[in-house]
């Protein structure tokens, strides 16, 4: 039992190692401007920055992958590692935890901990290995980028903060590792901050998921005093016995948060967006990990969930809408990537709707295969809009022939996202519409409503799924090509590498090509969650969407299949116009009441003080009258005053 | 060890005589950063013999008679919650001093410059020694005076008008404490702030404690700042010098809050029961208020004196709520404040000598390709004020919510939830004036400095391409540490139209030290809790 005590430690080990390479990447990598002319590279430097960001990464995958492998050597007999969705939740297996110390605070105190248990052996290691991918591809694909060691070294502080999410035993722990997620965001969506626009992206980013944040804060809090600890085990030993309206409010609140960083509706809008960063980025953070750090955290603190009846007809109806509205907007999109992220909060609202509808592990199960299939698309998206030069797929077309490598990958993961069989997502997407469909035919745990809406919207979304991925892949690598050579959007002139080869560099189709493995295999580890007529009609679903975007693109392969939507098209296209009402709703007046408070400052408060300060002076100037330097005056008043006073004394004395 | 704590407020005030009596010194660049430095070498040694097992009382206490015939005593000693700030303000002094070295404000007297800094810094440790109350009052007014001075005489062009309105600001303030103060002595007839923190408030009636709370809480709410009476705040650092702008932020500001964890509350526990609703809600709409008024600043330093009145707001809020997690918070956010902003005002002073205005619009963007380490230092000030978790600024904000979650038994809990989302909403806020700030002023490509006729004479500088940028971080810290120029102070000296210098080795080893501790605060926040939470314990125990 000595390797299941030594967890703890492998997971702080796990959490500190990308930590420490962060530290070194940002002190021990001389400025690459530094040396030369602007533009020119430091190779040496930059090599340094390589190994500073692959190493450590590695040495987490491997500690992760060992973590892993040393709980489940150690699990207790009998206990199975699936179960099928419908027996409710599994008893929790015993977690083990580590405390550094405890950090008396004056009220609950905060321990310094981390906690092993399956959930985070088995995120950890999705979340590890994404990382270690995306650190390897972006060594080719950030190649002639100046600030390639900020960058890497942000990616190792994000994937740092991400594990020690994971890792958590703590919910204030958790809270700070979940924050500097979004800093990472936010410093990696404004990469190239040369341009205004990403700059407002990732303002935006930080903001929204900020909102939410500041609700998941006072969701740990509400939990946390009714506990009387932060720490995940006592929390979670506590539901229990706290009352519903407690739970009710802890986990509306927690909701919160989990909307913003998961990207669901009403939160969901800085995630197209955020597409202004890297394509890597994209890939680890914005698809495969951070936003999906929302569910992880549902899926923690489960029981507390369960116990809230509301919460979870409230998370059904944000899934619902999520999952359509998002797939419609992914219909409608020109530019891949955003295809792409209008895909990720489809996706992540389909497990939503599986934790809403009581199967934590079919959402868990499809977190991990989206995390592997969805970077795998990222990563082929990267190669493909840098062979194009675009991220339009107007400029795209026939790259199928040229892409030997991409083209393959790349299938593999719009079969996935489809829901094909063998790939991955088909088991897990089943796992997840099983759920929902026991949730809808049982009373439990949603209510009826709200189930059916679920079941309903997930089984359109499976067809929408089909038509979008099946546009974004013929649009891509079939018909003719529509390449223009127009120069990258992206970095700044003379950085941006446009490949005259077919291919990416090797660096950069090894990650593609080994991702494609799980994207593919990933899940035959969860074929007991398989219900195989549910699948049986989800695939006809899917194959329906796919069949109408087919037929309309044979009727005319250079137009967009998107015109299937008809007058719904532009609404789609623009997300259905949150933007402007939010803008409208909070941005615009948040703004003018600024400008009212710094007004009123100067006018009123301060002008209250001066109008004081001017009545003091007119006060004086009255009483100075009495000052005229006349001696006789003076000398009449204190007489005056004398003869007062003794008159007083006599008549009152 | 007493002894030290003379030291402590000793060796500043003869490094001053020595200036004013001996003429030499004042040529020496070295002799403000040498005399500030033995003071917080001091410092650190007091830090290291304390006995952090009993935090909660006062050591190395010195008790002498001052003034027999008004039963004055000259009464000194440091526990858990002076500790930490005697330590952070001897470090600032002597950051300012270091900062001074290369980088000294306009106006050619540098050793008067010299001489009040140091008699400042009497004040300032003083006022966080001093144990009895009037000695306490009597610090409290002496920095008053050399701050003044600061303003007054090395400001910017509004210099005046500012400093009149810090002094007249400040000591109706003080007047008002000064009555609260008496009003304790009288009914209690002691002055002694030990004695009377254990008294938990015997002897004095109910009335009489809120009055007394009051009194006292107006005095030093003044200095906190509290909305609404912040006003003279925003003047006061905009026209301030950096060094002036970073004491006061870091230091001055403290002494307000400290007073309330350090006198009002424990001395007039039944008043501050009844005024914490009012207090709590002063701080909210300070929060809030401070947050939006941020949003529509256009002056980088007048954007960060704004600020100062959000955080402050925590800290009050944390106050307020009488809990010890709450007063943790208070103490915890002070230090972090004091490091923070501290950051943020020296890295604006750069800024602003570097650019000849703090202007945001004039400053344009592109920052960072500008003056790379120059704005990735205020980028990490920034977020690191905006109260990211594994900073500083966190851990205060966050206690102080916890603790407006569960206000003290007494207090109306709902009242304080809604001055909780008041701060939650704040900290939503203060991350988009500051990433709006950061958006505008560091991202974006470097644009010609625009020149605008209407503000002062000087020239602004002629840098539109990417080229400066280049130099600019080709300089390595050291090799330009020997060359910089006397900067150029808005309003009177053209700046130098040469390629902007980016960050100077004066400048690093003055805002390492702040850089590291904001960091090491941030992640290991137990250090400063384990130092304040047996006083705050004490403090609130017999409640």
């Amino acid at each position: 039992m000595s390797a299941v005590n030594a967890l703890p430690g492998m997971a702080a080990a796990a959490v500190l190692s990308p930590f420490l390479g962060a530290a070194a990447g940002l002190l021990g990598t001389r400025r690459l401007r530094g040396g030369g002319p602007p533009g020119a590279i430091d190779r040496s430097a930059y090599r340094r920055a390589a190994w500073f960001a692959i190493a450590p990464t590695a040495v987490s995958t491997v500690l992760a992958v060992w973590g892993l492998v040393v709980y489940l050597g150690n699990l207790p007999p009998g206990f199975t590692t699936y179960a099928p969705p419908h027996a409710g939740t599994r008893p929790p297996v015993g977690a083990i935890e580590g405390t550094l110390s405890v950090i008396g605070t004056g009220a609950v105190p905060i321990g310094v901990g981390l906690r092993v248990d399956e959930l985070a052996a088995v995120i950890a290691i999705l979340v590890a290995c994404v990382a270690l991918a995306v650190q390897i591809y972006s060594v080719g694909y950030m190649r002639d980028e100046p600030r390639y060691p900020s960058y890497s070294s942000f990616i190792s502080l994000f994937t740092s903060a991400m594990l020690l999410v994971v890792y958590a035993g703590d919910l204030l722990v958790l809270y700070v590792g979940w924050e500097i997620m979004g800093l990472c965001s936010y410093l990696l969506i404004g990469h190239w901050w040369e341009d205004r626009a990403n700059s407002r992206a990732a303002v935006k980013a930080f903001l929204v998921t900020r909102i939410g944040d500041v609700g998941f804060l006072f969701g740990i809090f509400t939990l946390g005093l009714a506990a009387g600890s932060f720490r995940i085990q006592v929390v979670l030993e506590k539901v229990p016995e706290m009352s519903t309206g407690t739970l009710v409010a802890a986990t509306m609140l927690l909701l919160l948060g989990v909307a913003g960083k998961s990207a669901q509706v009403p939160l969901h809008t800085w995630l197209p967006d955020a597409m202004a960063g890297p394509t890597p980025i994209s890939a680890l953070i914005h698809a495969a990990t951070m936003v999906a750090a929302g569910i992880f955290v549902v899926a923690r603190l489960y029981p507390a969930f369960l116990g809230a009846r509301p919460t979870l007809d409230l998370l059904a109806i944000m899934a619902s809408l999520g999952m359509l509205g998002a797939a419609l907007a992914a219909l409608a999109q020109d530019d891949l990537k955003r295809v792409l992220a209008y895909s990720t909060i489809s996706q992540l609202a389909y497990m939503a709707g599986a934790l809403a509808a009581g199967s934590d592990q079919a959402a868990i199960f499809h977190l991990v295969s989206h995390g592997a299939f969805k970077a795998l698309l990222f990563l082929g998206a990267g190669a493909v809009i840098h062979v194009v030069g675009s991220n339009l797929m107007s400029d795209m077309g026939g790259l199928r022939r040229s892409m030997t490598v991409t083209f393959p990958a790349m299938t593999i993961g719009f079969a996935a996202l489809m829901g094909l069989p063998p790939a991955s997502g088909f088991f897990s997407k089943d796992a997840v519409l099983a759920a929902i469909e026991h949730a809808a035919a049982s009373a439990a745990p949603l209510t009826d409503a709200a189930a059916w809406l679920l079941y309903g919207c997930a089984l359109l979304t499976v067809a929408v799924t089909g038509a979008y991925a099946t546009r974004a892949w013929l649009r891509t690598f079939f018909g003719e090509s529509r390449v223009r050579h127009v120069p990258l959007p992206e970095p700044e002139p003379g950085v941006a590498h446009v490949w005259d080869g077919r291919e990416a560099p090797a660096s950069m189709l090894w990650p593609i090509g080994v991702l494609a493995v799980p994207a593919l295999l990933l899940g035959f580890t969860g074929i007991g969650l398989i219900e195989w007529s549910s699948a049986a009609v989800s695939l006809l679903v899917a194959l329906l969407g796919a069949g109408a975007v087919y037929a309309a693109w044979r009727a005319d392969p250079m137009a967009d299949p998107a015109r299937v939507l008809g007058p719904l098209r532009v609404p789609c296209e623009r997300a259905f116009y949150v933007d402007a009402v939010y803008h409208r709703l909070f941005v615009a007046p948040v703004l003018w009441l600024a400008r009212v408070v710094a007004r009123t400052d100067d006018t009123v408060v301060d002008g209250a003080v001066r109008g004081s300060g001017r009545l003091a002076v007119d006060v004086s100037g009255l009483l100075r009258r009495a000052q005229t330097g006349n001696a006789q005056l003076y000398l009449t008043g204190i007489l005056a005053g004398v003869l007062i006073i003794v008159i007083g004394t006599v008549v009152l004395g | 060890m007493s002894a030290v704590l003379i030291g402590l407020l000793a060796v500043p005030l003869v490094g001053a005589a020595i200036l004013v009596l001996v003429p030499g010194p004042s040529r020496w660049p070295w002799y403000g950063p040498a005399v500030s430095g033995v003071t917080l070498v001091l410092a650190l040694a007091l830090a290291a013999s304390f006995d952090y097992g009993r935090a909660a009382r006062p050591q190395f206490e010195l008790d002498r008679p001052w003034i027999p015939g008004l039963d004055l005593r000259f009464h000194l000693g440091i526990d858990g919650i002076s500790l930490p700030l005697v330590v952070l303000t001897a470090l600032l002094t002597f950051l300012c001093f270091l900062y001074l070295v290369r980088h000294k404000p306009d106006g050619d007297r540098f050793r008067a410059l010299v001489f009040t800094l140091l008699v400042l810094e009497v004040g300032m440790v003083g006022t966080f020694l001093a144990l009895d109350l009037l000695l306490f009052f009597v610090f409290f007014e002496i920095v008053l005076v050399p701050m003044y001075f600061v303003i007054a005489v090395w400001g910017g062009g509004g210099r005046r008008a500012a400093a009149v309105k810090f002094i007249l600001y400040t000591l109706l303030g003080s007047a008002v404490l000064l009555l609260g103060l008496l009003l304790v002595w009288a009914n209690t007839g002691t002055l002694d702030m030990v004695r009377l923190a254990q008294q938990h408030g015997a002897g004095m009636s109910r009335g009489v404690q809120i009055l007394a709370f009051l009194a006292i809480g107006l005095g030093l709410a003044v200095k906190a700042p509290m909305w609404p009476l912040h006003t003279w705040l925003p003047a006061a650092h905009t026209e301030a010098p950096t060094v002036g702008s970073v004491l006061l932020a870091g230091v001055l500001l403290k002494m307000g809050t400290y007073g309330f964890a350090r006198i009002a509350i424990p001395v007039a526990p039944e008043g501050a029961a009844v005024l914490a609703p009012w207090l709590g809600a002063f701080a909210a709409v300070g929060i809030v208020y401070g947050s939006l008024a941020c949003l529509a600043q256009r002056d980088l330093k007048r954007m960060i004196a704004y600020s100062s009145v959000g955080h402050m707001g925590f800290v009050l809020l944390g106050l307020a709520t009488l809990t010890p997690v709450g007063m943790n918070a208070a103490l915890f956010g002070n230090v972090a404040h004091g490091l923070i902003t501290g950051l943020l005002f020296f890295v604006a002073g750069g800024i602003k000598e570097r650019y000849g205005t703090a202007d945001m619009s004039r400053l344009g963007g592109g920052m960072l390709a500008r003056l790379p380490y120059v704005g990735s230092l205020l980028t990490f000030a920034c977020v690191a004020s905006l109260g990211l978790p594994g900073l500083a600024g966190f851990w205060g904000e966050m206690l102080a919510l916890l603790g407006a979650f569960q206000p003290a038994p007494g207090l109306s809990r709902p009242l304080f939830l809604v001055f909780m989302a008041a701060g939650g909403l704040g900290t939503v806020l203060t991350a988009a004036y500051f990433l709006r700030m950061l958006s505008r002023v560091t991202h974006g490509r470097p644009t010609a400095l625009t020149a605008l006729p209407d503000e002062g004479p000087y020239e602004p500088e002629e840098t539109g391409e990417v080229t400066p940028a280049g130099a600019a971080g080709d300089v390595t810290p050291a090799g330009a540490a020997g060359e910089v120029t006397r900067p150029g102070a808005p309003g009177e000296v053209p700046p130098p139209r040469a390629a902007l210098r980016d960050v100077t080795a004066y400048e690093l080893a003055a805002w390492t030290p702040l850089v590291i501790l904001t960091l090491a605060l941030g992640l290991w926040p137990k250090a400063l809790l384990a130092v304040t939470d047996p006083v705050v314990q004490a403090f609130l125990g017999a409640r």
